[in-house]
């Protein structure tokens, strides 16, 4: 028990002196997992838009593999994005691994399918005479797709909540791709299992602390949205 | 203005509609009606363009209209459902839609929104979120959408059918007047003969995906037709 008031001791330290080490994990890990879920956002829309939308052979199938993607074991991410970034692997000649750009691109990897199914899954629940509707005003193809994106808008933030939860609370990826070298590729979870490998429980209490905090404070702005613009309580 | 010829729609190898022809005068309001299932609904599919049949010709304006639908034509048209269908916005953006879509500058949009608002008596209703609404206010806000884009052919898919009573005579009465003061060229359809007594010049009877009879809906009531016709109009002529 002391262990862990230690550990909130240690982590209002930390935040009240504003430790340059920590405010700087913690500002790489917002910049690489806010980075990994927008680009999770460029691919993920528009291809659940498409799954959700466009019937072509293998449709059920592909969505199959995109629902089942959203439970994608991040180290097993990690894993592949390693073989492909290695020196000798087919994206070597790149030099990014162990970069923060080989972390984000392995988080943009777990979050993409999870940002697609959702998005398909709003769109399917759509009024399908609400589709006819959009039809019948007269929409371009264009018009019709942003005039369904803005109806399911709730949604899409629950999809980019769910992203964005996804990459800031992985480490399998992180650590594969990343390395976790201080200073450059150290982020939150990281960090953490490095302090707790070292017994000191303290500092990976605090860091973990701020983690969830940072977690509840980037996902806590997009659900007052969504609440208020839902109308809900 | 808009011609069906020999129109036939098997959907899931069921013949829903067979042999139909239309045709629809500029400033007419024909009605079509009948009983549940009997491909009235799916026939203002296929007219609206909503549709393509599995055999047959629609001429638009004169012209035959291809199988894919060109916007030039579908802009040209405005369909307002049984259900109000209006998207989660405010009430201004809904009946605003088709006309930024078209692409209108925001002073011509802002001029037909209110306009079409104060029409069908909703304007106060302007700023108001489209959720907040009852369904009788929801659907007036869709037929102002509606008439808003000011389309050569409207079609009205059962537009009362969700409302109770009081709020679809009180709809009905203020269709008939802006029906009167646009000309509006309208296909209505609707299995409630008051409705097509109420709104249409002329109105065609389907039963099984047939045209079984048309005229004049008062004369419609008086003449003799085939026993399941008048079976079904037996139902309104007291």
């Amino acid at each position: 028990m002391e262990m862990i008031w230690q550990g909130i001791s240690a982590a209002l330290h930390l935040l009240l002196t504003k430790d340059p080490e920590v405010i700087e994990i913690t500002l790489l890990t917002l910049k690489i997992s806010g980075t990994g879920t927008f680009i999770s956002l460029l691919i993920g829309i528009p291809f659940g838009t498409l799954l959700a939308l466009k019937p072509f052979p293998g449709r059920r199938f592909i969505l199959s593999v995109v629902n089942t993607g959203m439970g994608l074991p991040p180290v097993v991410v990690g894993l592949w994005v390693s073989i492909f970034l290695w020196r000798s692997g087919p994206f070597g000649f790149l030099n990014i691994i162990y970069t923060p750009t080989a972390i984000i691109i392995a988080q943009a990897i777990i979050a993409s399918p999870i940002v697609a199914a959702l998005t398909c899954a709003a769109l399917q629940q759509t009024n399908p005479k609400l589709r006819l509707q959009i039809k019948a005003l007269g929409a371009t193809r264009l018009q019709y797709i942003w005039l369904l994106l803005k109806e399911v808008r709730y949604s899409l933030l629950a999809a980019i909540i769910a992203g964005f939860g996804a990459v800031v609370s992985e480490i399998g990826a992180s650590l594969a791709v990343g390395g976790n070298i201080q200073g450059y590729t150290r982020v939150l979870t990281t960090a953490t299992v490095l302090e707790v490998s070292k017994g000191n429980f303290d500092i990976a209490i605090a860091l973990s602390i701020i983690l969830c905090l940072l977690a509840y404070g980037a996902t806590l702005g997009l659900t007052l949205l969504q609440q208020k613009q839902q109308g809900g309580p | 203005m808009l011609e069906a010829q020999e129109i036939i729609w098997i959907q899931n190898h069921k013949t829903i509609l067979k042999n139909i022809d239309f045709h629809l005068l500029p400033g007419e309001c024909v009605g079509l009606i009948g009983p549940n299932g009997s491909g009235k609904s799916s026939l203002l599919k296929i007219l609206a363009f909503l549709e393509p049949p599995t055999s047959g010709q629609l001429y638009f304006q004169g012209q035959a209209v291809p199988k894919s639908v060109p916007l030039t034509i579908r802009r040209k048209i405005a369909i307002v459902f049984q259900e109000s269908l209006l998207l989660n916005t405010g009430v201004f953006n809904n009946v605003a839609m088709g006309l930024k879509i078209r692409g209108l500058p925001k002073e011509r949009i802002r001029e037909k929104v209110d306009y079409w608002l104060e029409q069908f008596g909703v304007i106060h209703l302007s700023k108001q979120s489209a959720r907040s609404l009852s369904g009788g206010e929801a659907q007036r806000v869709s037929l102002a959408r509606a008439f808003a884009i000011e389309p050569d052919v409207l079609f009205l898919d059962e537009p009362f059918s969700a409302l109770d009573a009081p709020t679809k005579e009180g709809l009905r009465i203020d269709l008939a007047k802006v029906f009167k003061s646009t000309q509006a060229t309208t296909v209505l359809v609707s299995h409630d003969f008051k409705d097509i007594a109420h709104l249409t010049n002329r109105a065609l009877i389907l039963l099984n995906g047939e045209v079984v009879a048309q005229g004049p809906p008062s004369e419609l009531l008086k003449n003799s037709h085939k026993e399941e016709v008048d079976r079904f109009l037996a139902h309104f002529s007291s």
